[in-house]
């Protein structure tokens, strides 16, 4: 799961992540986490954002305050968690029992050109979250820390924040269907049940 | 009670409550916030009621993003915010349109009719191109009888055929205000 880089391998982090998912409801931040999240294996369960940066969160908690019985996982990027950071503020303060955030954090803008974000001159996204209040945030860097992670997202006590230091490697887009549409009506459906199409 | 048939018993100046009995008939649960003084019985309303969930955002944006994994979750929500936060919603609208994702806005309006402060003209002036710029379905309520019918009109536009649609509530409706009046005398 290490690079020569010493650093985590991002596929192997979220396939871990999404280990046994079973009903576990996923948003995928726009760009590599959504090829990320893809790779492990396309499901009606996952809502990868194609655009709309800075939404994943929030999305997430939309999705567990309507769904509190079930678990919610967003998996984005360093970039799109900088341009929301008010939105961990806003989660923070809803406390939503059910709902883990993890950062694949490889310090760069990987879709334009692999420019340096902010966590690359030391901003702590972990610290930020854990200074908005979330109770548990988490720096992950091993993959014994990846699989503690996956536990708690599956099943601890929310709200989880974790920033996952990652390689900045480059590598081979793995895509989802890109109509909207589509990503909301098998999403609904899955999770509400076929009458959902009814409304 | 239908919604519809409260609309002809409320008071006009009473739109606030004429508006929360809309959204508690047809089970709205999120209620996203950026506070405006022109929404805070409609907010205290909501406050109240244990089936609303109220979520005060940071930016307004937070909001359009928040509503959209309600939908998901199967929950209707409405976003209640000031002219001057449609400007920050701009490019979080594209989530909606794009997924054919409903969204209930209800914007006090600034900027316009009355107005004191010359900052609040800007945007106030383009709200409701931008919003039409972005697919948004607009319809404006400049008094306070027709706050209620709009509402629920929107409203039900909005849920029935997943679009995302506005209600600017006119400054004419709230009253405008004049900062001069709090203002030590010079």
């Amino acid at each position: 799961m290490i690079s020569k880089n010493d650093l985590l391998h991002r596929r192997a982090v979220v396939a871990e992540l999404l280990r046994d998912r079973a009903d576990l409801l996923v948003i995928a931040g726009l760009g590599a986490p959504n090829w990320d999240v893809t790779a492990a294996g396309d499901h009606p369960n996952n809502f990868p954002l194609w655009g709309a940066m800075g939404s994943a969160a929030m999305i997430g908690l939309g999705l567990a305050l309507a769904q509190p019985s079930r678990r919610v996982l967003v998996i984005t990027g360093d970039g799109e968690m900088l341009m929301a950071l008010g939105a961990l503020a806003t989660i923070a303060v809803q406390k939503p029992g059910n709902l883990a955030i993890c950062v694949l954090d490889n310090e760069r803008f990987g879709e334009t050109g692999m420019q340096e974000t902010h966590t690359a001159h030391g901003v702590d996204l972990a610290a930020i979250a854990k200074a908005a209040g979330f109770p548990m945030s988490l720096l992950v860097r091993t993959g014994n820390q990846v699989t503690k992670l996956r536990d708690l997202a599956h099943s601890g006590s929310g709200p989880i924040f974790a920033q996952v230091k990652i390689d900045s490697e480059a590598l081979p887009f793995v895509l989802p269907p890109a109509e909207g549409g589509i990503l909301k009506n098998r999403f609904r459906a899955s999770v509400l049940g076929d009458e959902a199409l009814y409304n | 009670m239908a919604a519809a048939t409260k609309l002809s018993g409320s008071r006009p100046q009473d739109w606030p409550q004429a508006v929360f009995d809309i959204l508690t008939d047809l089970d709205v649960r999120q209620v996203a916030i950026v506070p405006d003084a022109g929404h805070s019985r409609l907010i205290r309303l909501c406050e109240d009621d244990p089936r609303k969930r109220v979520v005060t955002l940071t930016t307004e944006e937070e909001g359009v993003a928040l509503l959209a994994g309600a939908w998901l979750g199967g929950q209707k929500g409405v976003l209640l915010l000031q002219s001057s936060g449609v400007g920050n919603c701009i490019n979080m609208l594209s989530l909606m349109e794009t997924c054919q994702l409903p969204l209930l806005m209800l914007v006090t309006m600034r900027g316009e009719w009355g107005e004191f402060n010359p900052w609040q003209v800007p945007m106030g002036q383009g709200t409701q191109p931008a919003l039409e710029a972005m697919g948004v379905i607009v319809r404006r309520a400049d008094e306070p009888h027709l706050v209620a019918p709009a509402v629920l009109g929107a409203a039900n536009l909005a849920f029935n055929t997943c679009r995302a649609v506005a209600v600017l509530i006119g400054q004419s409706v709230l009253g405008a205000k004049n900062f001069k009046e709090l203002a030590k005398p010079r």
